[in-house]
Parts: structure tokens; C-alpha cells; sequence
């Protein structure tokens, strides 16, 4: 079974593509700005681990400098991944702020409630800006 | 002390924004905004002179010596951005006292200008260095303060609009990761330089195609290409002042030097033009931007959303410059990138001093507007000429070197697609004149006066310059046709 073989020695990337793709189909299909974050988030977890599973060698050990192994690990891709956690919490800790804030001012955090009703000084503002997020 | 400069290019900055958090006093915290934009910009020219006198400098952070160290690389290209990005900067902080006084609430002023600050650190830090991994870190830096700089606007859709440009945002940023991992896990290595000189064995892979596509549409959602441009109208149009114009002038134009650094750095301009579509892409998008979003500007009633749309439509001519990736081309492209930034910063500080007088942008308040303000209003019928394009102009400078590349590939379409860009720009500055000069005052026009001089006089210097560089095109056009020798490869 050829096929099968190419999925399990693949199976990190499958996992990667199949986060990555469901964390950006709830950031587009969902009307919820915390479902929103949520799927924000779940997509930047996917590149941590498109980032962290090719760094791992088969048989090698931990980067740690000993006589006794040859084979090491690449220890760069988790160092760029602390960065990128540190900037996915900063992330979603920002945009649920936010969130918190539209819902003191507009009273909901549903965008169908919030672009169903224009602000009056007719700019178009709360209706175009509904199409970027669709 | 001079060898530290391009590290104290980005510390300098970062430091000032973490005592303007300590300060808590916003007239403390506005000092030493201006402090630290004045020297920032001043190293950044003392950058770009050594670069032109010297070539291109290497700076190891720490001492690792690259690849293995972080490495800040400035050459011609990035010495010019840094420098504008650092000028703009620096022209805006005195401008910013009383505009941040009048628009955002006295203890949230304090985390303006920290936000300033520190948008300002991720844009300087995007441009010099050399390490694909670091601009992505500086990217967020930048990003999330501007998230909070647009939220801090008066208006409750700016909360919206911060939102939304944080969604769009971070896809996009996360795209740029994506691909750079892709060119990681092909190369073995960050550093810029060092993956331009490993790339060429495995350039016609799929993952490195891939990584193409996903920096391309990542680096595109932050530049605001058409049609990955819906967060930038809302979120220009309910920023504060301050923040508009700043962003205006320098994120996007920031994004517009990482595309052309990817492409040209990275890639080279024979696989990147040659053996992908990207000319053919480029074109029909920046087309796209060039007559529609700046027809959507011409029905406007806000005007800062109109310059939104417009800025918009304008980075079509940066990006047809960049796809026409020819020497005239990628000079107009770059030129572009300048003058823009300075026009539409000028645009924007007279909308913010409007803005000051009367409380709103919109058109039906502005009416009359011409004969209460005239020196405001004055310098934005200047910057508004240059965005047309008319002779004397920056905006001239650019379109007339677009059209020459456009010439030497016999696209005669292309010239009059670039001509009837102008008129629509005429259409929808002519509409703001209209209003400003030949109707009879709005109520809250009649009452206005002239803008005060810290609001008048930074705003003037931006005119001026878009005047001083229409006329003497040595030092923009000049620089900017080294820059695109150098990414040709055929200068020094």
C-alpha cells in the first residue's frame, strides 16, 4: 500500500496542513470575533509545528555537546518557535482586548449584529468594512 | 560609537518607548518621542552617507558572525527607506503635542506616543536587518503597536477597524512565516545574504515555489496590493491623526521594501520575473488598484477615507514599478515608494490640523474651509497636485520615470492607464478643493481658524519637500536608480 505509506511518513505534515487549513476556514466562516481569535490561533499552531517537526533527526539526541554522540537534533527551529509562541499569545491577548472593548461600545461581538447596523454619518464605514473579514 | 550605529538605530527607539510607559506624564512622554525621532533620524543619515561613501555595511549583533549571528545588513536600498521611514518619523513627533492633546484622552496619551515608539522600532528594524526570522519578529513589534495605535481613535469603528486589521494582520505575517520556513527547511539558514547564495540549487523545487507564493501573499496583505487592501480604508479613516499620517507614509512603504528585498535579494530578478509570472501578476493587480480603488476614492465624503482608497491606488504605481522590474522601472518604483510617503504624510497633517479646527473630515464641514484656513488648506491643495502628478511635483518624478519603462517595452496601454490614474486623482482632489474653496462655509467651517504653527509648520516641511525633490531629483532619483542597479546586479 504505496499510498498509505506516503500518508504516515508524511504524518506531520498532514497534521500541519490540516491545522492550518481548518485554523484559517473559522477565521473566514465564523461571525464570532472570539471563534475568529480561536481560529487565529489554531493556524499560527500549525507553523510551530511546520517549524519544529523537521528539526528533529532520527537518532539524534538533544544538542548537547558529549563524545559519546554524533547526531544532534537542530535546536534553531524551537528557539524561532519560542519567538513565535511569545508573539502568538501577544497576538491574542491584544485582539481579545479589543474584543472586549467593541462589546462595551456596540453591545455585541457578533459582526452580522454590528454591520447590520450602520453608523448614521453615512461614511459607509460599518458596511464595506464587513466584506474584509468574509 | 559610529560603528554602533546601526544597532543604536533600533535600541534608541525601543528604550525611548519603554521610559515613555515609565513616564506616565504625556508632556515627558512627548519630549523624549521627539527626542528620540530627531536622533534617529540623524543616525539614519549618517547611515546612508557612509553607505553611499563606503558600500554596503555588515553589523554582527552581539559579535556572531552571520549566518550563525543576527546580522544588520544596510545597503542603498534600505539605507534610503530607513532614512524616510527615521524623517518621517522625526516631522511628524512635533506635530504630534497638540494633535494627540486634542483627539485621545489624557492618561491614554502616555501610551500613544509608546506606541509610536514602538511601531517606529518594528519599521526601523524591518528595514536594516539582514535576517529573514528577524523581520518577522520586527514585523509583529510594529504590527501590534499599530493595532493599538488605530483603536486609540475617537470613533468606536476604530475598535473595529484595529480588529480587523489584527485578523488580516497576523494571517498575513504568519503567511510571511510560512514561506520562510519553507526556504528554512530548503537552505539551512536565515540569514538574507546567505539564502540568496544557497537558493540557486533548489530554486525550481515546490517548496521553494510555495514559499514564493505564501511570502508573496503574506507580504501583499501588509503592503495592501489590490485586492488584499480591505483593512486599510477603515483602519486610516478612524486612526487618530498622528497615526494615520504616520502610517500612511511609512508601514506600507516598509512592506513595499521587504517584497522587493524577497525578490530581488533572495530570489534575483531572473527567477523571480523570468520564470514565474510575476510581471504579468503585478501588472494587472496594480492596474486593478491604479483605477478602482482610487475611483472608489472619487465617492468618498470622508476625506481621510478618500486618501485611504487613494493611498491605495497609489501603491498600484510602487507595485507596477516592481512588476515592470526593469532599471527605469524598479527606479520609479522606489522613487515612488519616497515621494509617496512624503505626499500623503503631508495630505494627512492637513486633515489632522482640519481635523483640530473643526473636529471632522468629512466634506459637507470642510466646505469654506479655503478662506479660514488658508495655509493648511494651501499646503494640501501642493501635496494634492503632487499626488496628480503635475509638473514640479514629486508625484511627476515617479509616473514620468513609470512611463518610461513602460515605453521600453512598447506598452503604449500601460502609459495611458498611468495618465488616466492621474485624472481620477484630479477627479477626487478636485472634489476637497471644490468644497474647501468655492462653497459657502458649513457651521462648523465658519467659526474655524489657521491651525496653530506646530501643527502648520511640520506639515509644510513635508509640502516643501514634495516640491524641493519635484525640482531637484538628485538625491532621490539618484539613490533610487543606484538602489536598482544594485538589485539588478549590475552596480556596485
Amino acid at each position: 500500500m504505496p499510498a498509505l505509506d506516503v500518508v504516515i511518513a508524511h504524518f506531520n505534515h498532514w497534521i500541519t496542513v490540516v491545522l492550518m487549513v481548518a485554523g484559517l476556514y473559522v477565521v473566514v466562516a465564523r461571525g464570532n470575533m472570539v471563534k475568529k481569535l480561536v481560529g487565529l490561533g489554531v493556524f499560527q499552531t500549525s507553523v510551530y509545528l511546520l517549524y519544529i517537526s523537521p528539526g528533529k533527526i532520527f537518532g539524534g539526541t538533544a544538542p548537547i555537546i558529549d563524545p559519546r554522540f554524533t547526531v544532534y537534533s537542530n535546536p534553531l527551529p524551537h528557539v524561532l518557535i519560542l519567538t513565535a509562541i511569545v508573539v502568538g499569545v501577544a497576538t491574542l491577548a491584544l485582539g481579545l482586548a479589543l474584543v472586549v472593548r467593541i462589546n462595551e461600545a456596540y453591545g455585541s461581538i457578533e459582526e452580522d449584529e454590528i454591520f447590520g447596523k450602520p453608523d448614521e454619518d453615512g461614511d459607509g464605514g460599518g458596511e464595506s468594512s464587513g466584506v474584509g473579514s468574509r | 560609537m559610529t560603528a554602533h550605529l546601526p544597532a543604536l538605530q533600533v535600541v534608541v527607539p525601543l528604550v525611548a518607548a519603554l521610559l515613555c510607559a515609565l513616564l506616565r506624564r504625556s508632556a515627558l512622554a512627548w519630549g523624549l518621542t521627539l527626542a528620540a525621532s530627531w536622533a534617529t533620524a540623524a543616525m539614519a543619515a549618517l547611515l546612508l552617507l557612509r553607505v553611499l561613501a563606503e558600500g554596503t555595511i555588515s553589523y554582527h549583533i552581539g559579535s556572531w558572525e552571520p549566518p550563525w549571528g543576527i546580522e544588520y545588513r544596510i545597503d542603498v536600498l534600505n539605507g534610503l527607506v530607513l532614512l524616510l521611514v527615521a524623517a518621517v518619523g522625526a516631522a511628524i513627533a512635533p506635530y504630534a503635542r497638540r494633535s494627540v492633546a486634542a483627539e485621545i484622552a489624557e492618561e491614554k496619551q502616555v501610551w500613544f506616543y509608546t506606541m509610536y515608539l514602538l511601531c517606529l522600532t518594528g519599521l526601523l528594524g524591518i528595514v536594516i536587518t539582514g535576517d529573514a526570522f528577524n523581520v518577522f519578529v520586527f514585523m509583529e513589534i510594529s504590527s501590534l503597536a499599530t493595532y493599538v495605535l488605530i483603536a486609540l481613535g475617537r470613533d468606536r469603528r476604530a475598535l473595529l477597524s484595529a480588529y480587523q486589521y489584527l485578523i488580516m494582520g497576523t494571517i498575513g505575517a504568519t503567511f510571511y512565516v510560512i514561506g520562510i520556513g519553507f526556504l528554512y527547511t530548503m537552505t539551512g539558514t536565515l540569514n538574507i545574504a546567505d539564502m540568496a547564495a544557497r537558493i540557486g540549487e533548489v530554486q525550481s523545487t515546490r517548496t521553494v515555489l510555495a514559499g514564493t507564493a505564501f511570502l508573496t501573499v503574506g507580504i501583499c496583505l501588509k503592503l495592501a496590493l489590490f485586492p488584499l487592501h480591505v483593512w486599510l480604508p477603515n483602519a486610516y479613516a478612524y486612526a487618530p491623526s498622528v497615526a494615520t499620517a504616520f502610517l500612511a507614509a511609512t508601514a506600507t512603504k516598509v512592506a513595499i521594501y521587504l517584497l522587493i528585498r524577497i525578490y530581488f535579494s533572495i530570489f534575483g530578478a531572473a527567477f523571480a520575473f523570468e520564470a514565474l509570472p510575476i510581471t504579468e501578476v503585478f501588472v494587472v493587480l496594480s492596474l486593478a488598484a491604479i483605477l478602482g480603488a482610487s475611483t472608489v476614492a472619487a465617492f468618498q465624503r470622508n476625506v481621510k477615507r478618500m486618501l485611504a482608497y487613494s493611498s491605495v491606488g497609489q501603491i498600484g504605481y510602487i507595485t507596477l514599478g516592481i512588476g515592470l522590474a526593469s532599471q527605469l522601472g524598479l527606479t520609479g518604483g522606489i522613487v515612488h515608494i519616497v515621494n509617496h510617503a512624503l505626499m500623503k504624510g503631508a495630505l494627512f497633517l492637513a486633515m489632522g490640523a482640519v481635523a483640530y479646527r473643526i473636529g471632522s473630515v468629512r466634506l459637507d464641514d470642510m466646505a469654506g474651509i479655503g478662506r479660514r484656513m488658508p495655509l493648511t488648506m494651501a499646503s494640501f491643495v501642493v501635496a494634492g497636485l503632487s499626488l496628480i502628478g503635475s509638473p514640479g511635483t514629486v508625484g511627476f518624478v515617479s509616473k514620468w520615470y513609470l512611463a518610461l519603462a513602460a515605453l521600453e517595452r512598447g506598452w503604449w496601454w500601460l502609459v495611458a492607464a498611468i495618465l488616466l490614474g492621474s485624472v481620477i486623482a484630479l477627479v477626487y482632489i478636485g472634489r476637497v478643493v471644490e468644497a474647501a474653496y468655492f462653497r459657502a462655509p458649513a457651521a462648523a467651517a465658519a467659526t474655524a481658524t489657521e491651525a496653530p504653527l506646530s501643527l502648520l509648520v511640520p506639515t509644510w516641511v513635508l509640502t516643501a519637500a514634495c516640491v524641493w525633490f519635484g525640482i531637484d531629483t538628485e538625491l532621490t532619483v539618484g539613490i533610487a536608480a543606484r538602489a536598482a542597479a544594485f538589485l539588478l546586479g549590475a552596480g556596485p
